[in-house]
């Protein structure tokens, strides 16, 4: 395998019972990047997620984990050793304390950082002689966000971490994960607040209906992607801008807007010599490439 | 120095970076021998990836503009070239400054200000691939 990707699956397929969640996923994650897993609720993320790290099964396809096979078992183990994950319902074991938990973890790992363990403890106020079952959900998020962190793995993969966190949480938990992708942490997360993920992700992976919809650099994204609104004295013409790098085409009485991937220098041209009365070229969002991602998937069912 | 980079501008966050460290050294803000953060600190209090840093650090490396010490810091290299552009730069803004104060004037809305330049620099870089 590439030493650059530390995540690569090939037609990976999960069925529950007759209906694909993940459906053929060809997916490939760099190493030493921040990569953001998109998708709605029961789009195949934390599915997709669950076969990366051996706890389910995949129905058909196969992947790697940081070079190592997740069909094969002693293969996943040994991957695993470098992975750390932060679970989505964040369960942990409701009856130690803080403190045994901690303790208990440490044991498994060499590589364990008592200066991030005590930095974190007392950064996240975590109260040590509580048990994990009174723990809020936050504070639950926290407590395996310093589990995973301590162990300094080359791979760090989180299943919508902000999920029950407050602002003042999230800021935080974001900070962490910027440190941690600094000291040279992959970082691989699943999530649906968008926002977040325009801010801190190097690329997002949007997958819709168990299939990858875009992989795509979030600096190409600003870089290269506009929405062009094109006004028309009279009718805008019919189809002239279908072209490599239109992602969606919308006419609206007089106006024509354009989502554009690339070739925005010649659309605008083409939109002048179609006798474009008015051009505004804007950024794209990334919230807007998603939801036209997902809209046009389900545009396609019907 | 306080930076911030706006995710929702069509525009790397590694650019934004760019020109607000270069516009700081050009104007005087920043000046020679001055240290920046460290690429792990700017990253947690901005917020955003470590690779954007990285990227934006190594370009301004290149440019001459930083001076990237391994292990001790990031430190500003204004030479005197620098300097020279500084009055072009301030003489510049002056310009845009009226044209936008002009547009105003003329009742146009920051926001169309905004559409309307970037319209134009993408059709001024083709119209200059062109010829």
């Amino acid at each position: 395998m590439s030493e650059d990707v530390v995540i690569s699956t090939h037609d990976l397929t999960k069925f529950y019972g007759r209906t694909p969640v993940v459906d053929r996923l060809n997916l490939q994650v760099p190493a030493h990047q921040i990569t953001a897993f998109l998708g709605r609720n029961g789009a195949g993320k934390s599915t997709t997620i669950k076969m990366l790290l051996g706890i389910t099964y995949p129905t058909s396809g196969m992947g790697t984990v940081l070079g190592k096979q997740i069909l094969d078992a002693a293969q996943n183990r040994e991957a695993r050793c470098d992975v750390a994950y932060v679970a989505e319902d964040k369960q942990l074991y409701p009856y130690m304390t803080v403190e045994q938990l901690v303790r208990f973890a440490k044991s498994f790992y060499s590589t364990w950082r008592p200066d991030v363990e005590s930095r974190l403890l007392r950064q996240f106020e975590l109260p040590p002689t509580r048990k994990v079952r009174a723990l809020s959900k936050g504070m639950r998020g926290k407590l395996a966000l310093l589990l995973a962190l301590s162990r300094r793995p080359s791979l760090l993969i989180l299943d919508e971490p902000s999920e029950g966190l407050d602002p003042v949480g999230i800021e935080e938990l974001l900070q962490e994960l910027m440190t941690a992708s600094a000291d040279g942490v992959t970082i691989f997360f699943s999530s649906h607040q968008i926002a977040e993920v325009e801010r801190i992700a190097d690329r997002a992976c949007i997958i819709d209906r168990g299939k990858l919809r875009m992989n795509i650099s979030m600096e190409e994204m600003r870089q290269r992607c506009r929405r062009i609104t094109i006004a028309f004295q009279g009718d805008p013409p019919d189809r002239a801008f279908n072209f490599p790098g239109v992602r969606r085409v919308r006419t609206d009485g007089r106006q024509t807007v354009l989502l554009a991937e690339e070739n925005v220098d010649a659309l605008i041209e083409l939109a002048r010599r179609e006798g474009a009365a008015q051009v505004e070229v804007d950024p794209v969002s990334l919230r807007e490439l998603f939801l036209e991602t997902v809209k046009e998937g389900h545009d396609a069912l019907v | 120095m306080i930076f911030k980079v706006n995710p929702a501008v069509g525009q790397p966050l590694y650019i934004q970076l760019i020109q607000q460290i270069r516009h700081a050294i050009e104007t005087g803000l920043l000046v020679d021998g001055e240290t920046l953060p460290a690429i792990r600190s700017l990253a947690a209090e901005l917020v955003v990836s470590p690779n954007t840093i990285v990227k934006a650090y190594s370009e301004l490396e290149h440019e001459g503009l930083l001076e990237l010490r391994h292990g001790s810091g990031v430190y500003v290299s204004a030479k005197r070239r620098v300097k020279s552009r500084a009055d072009l730069v301030r003489a510049a803004q002056l310009k845009v400054r009226k044209a936008i104060e002009n547009l105003r004037d003329e009742g146009f809305s920051d926001e169309e200000i905004h559409r309307m330049v970037e319209a134009e620099l993408f059709y001024a870089s083709r119209a200059g691939r062109n010829a």
